[in-house]
């Protein structure tokens, strides 16, 4: 059953056409990374996908709600990490079953000896795994993450990326990535949704194999990295 | 100049008559006011000014124009309109301050980051909420600021006020005491004048150390 489904979606601002021509369809539960060219318009993707845009021609459906993850700033600097976890529940929940939900992620991310600290007292990577508790507590079916670990130095980067797969592999959702990291799509990805230059549309649509948790040294990585670097112009 | 222990000399006499007490009193009295109705009337204002690009280009420029204006200006208009006592002093104050508070929270506003509110979407607040929740905490910094300032100004201008517009408060004492020749007694007015424009803004820096508002002071 596919989630979100995009046919003909076209997206232009002003003078300026963003997105034309754009299929897609991502199913449930499945993990699709978007590559593509700096400036071509990943962003402006996930904010149709995520609403906050309306396509200017074709159709988007979108089964569910969303949340979107941002490459960072999107926590709200006058809440303590508790309070913007919990903000982000649905404001149906009960006071109890809010707190309870709100321990139960701080000690999913380890951040529990921090849930009264501001975001900025917190390092880029801890920001991080409070955006995804925040994200990921809200129970949405789909998830929308904005380049969101490219504020991260390297190590911080590659534990994230474990602790998104791990998570989503306890409490699965359908996920849309874009990225600029090639190695960090494909190591990830179930899909790899190759984006051509303004006005984008997709170019190629890489099946990846074996698992989220893959290694550059596991079958399939290295051939996929070169098909996008080779697609992308950059071999 | 007057001697220090003259000026000394003048403060205990002031103090011992009760007079300085009760001028402080007048004069703090004025500013909480015209402070207060200022900022509550110019907040809401700058706020809506913030978030509508059209009320913004139709109401800046006017804001502009009177924010330039000198509020000692307009005090032969607060005597006509108020009469002589606390409300010519007070209105002029609530103008000093209304233009600048207004001016400050709508550029706070407009450059509040636009994440903020795609995020308080997916949340699915409500406009309400929005306005609560978001935009008015993601712009106390830049409006503990802006009140610290326009505190100041405030304070400078109900002193000019007292000197035309009333019979008590420090600006009051200081024409008083001038047209007695008695500079012993300006200079204690300016000292305590001063003085308590150091008070009313560590009193209001204290507000830099609210924690929800720490954050746009701790870079």
């Amino acid at each position: 059953m596919s989630v979100l489904t995009l046919e003909g979606v076209g997206f232009d601002y002003p003078g300026l056409k963003v997105i034309d021509k754009l299929d897609l369809t991502v199913a449930k539960h499945e993990l699709v990374v978007c590559v593509g060219p700096s400036g071509c318009g990943k962003s402006t993707l996930l904010s149709l996908l995520g609403g906050h845009l309306a396509p200017t021609r074709g159709r988007l459906d979108r089964k569910g709600q969303s949340r979107t993850i941002y490459q960072d700033g999107g926590l709200f600097p006058w809440l303590t990490v508790r309070q913007n976890i919990a903000g982000g529940l649905p404001h149906s929940t009960p006071a109890e079953a809010r707190d309870k939900k709100v321990d139960e992620w701080l000690e999913i991310t380890r951040l529990s000896e921090f849930a009264g600290t501001y975001p900025h007292q917190l390092s880029g990577g801890m920001r991080q795994r409070v955006e995804l508790s925040r994200a990921l507590a809200a129970e949405t079916d789909i998830l929308l993450l904005d380049e969101p670990f490219s504020a991260l130095d390297y190590q911080s980067r590659r534990r994230m990326r474990h602790e998104l797969v791990a998570t989503l592999a306890e409490r699965p959702r359908t996920v849309v990535m874009v990225t600029h990291d090639i190695e960090e799509a494909v190591m990830i990805g179930d899909r790899v949704v190759v984006l051509g230059s303004r006005p984008t549309s997709v170019r190629k649509v890489l099946e990846l194999t074996g698992g989220r948790s893959r290694t550059p040294a596991s079958p399939g990585v290295a051939e996929a990295e070169q098909a996008i670097m080779d697609e992308l112009g950059l071999s | 100049m007057p001697s220090p222990p003259e000026v000394a000399t003048a403060f205990g006499e002031e103090i011992a008559s009760g007079r300085l007490i009760n001028d402080i009193i007048a004069s703090l009295y004025r500013v909480a006011w015209g402070f207060t109705a200022g900022v509550l009337a110019a907040v809401p204002l700058g706020l809506v000014i913030g978030r509508s690009l059209a009320t913004r280009h139709a109401l800046l420029p006017w804001i502009n124009f009177f924010r330039s204006l000198s509020p000692i200006a307009w005090i032969p208009f607060a005597i006509i309109w108020f009469g002589v006592g606390d409300p010519p002093a007070i209105f002029i104050i609530f103008i000093a301050v209304f233009f600048q508070i207004a001016l400050a929270t709508s550029a706070a506003v407009a450059t509040v980051p636009k994440i903020y509110y795609r995020v308080a979407e997916d949340m699915g607040l409500s406009d309400a909420d929005i306005l609560f929740h978001i935009t008015l905490p993601a712009i106390m910094p830049q409006l503990v600021t802006a009140l610290r300032v326009a505190i100041g100004v405030a304070w400078m201008v109900v002193v000019a006020a007292e000197m035309i517009a009333v019979r008590s408060g420090l600006g009051y004492l200081i024409v008083d005491a001038r047209n007695g020749l008695r500079m012993d007694l300006v200079v204690c007015g300016m000292i305590t004048i001063g003085a308590i424009g150091i008070g009313l803004d560590i009193l209001f820096s204290r507000l830099t150390k609210i924690p929800s508002v720490r954050w746009g002071f701790d870079r």
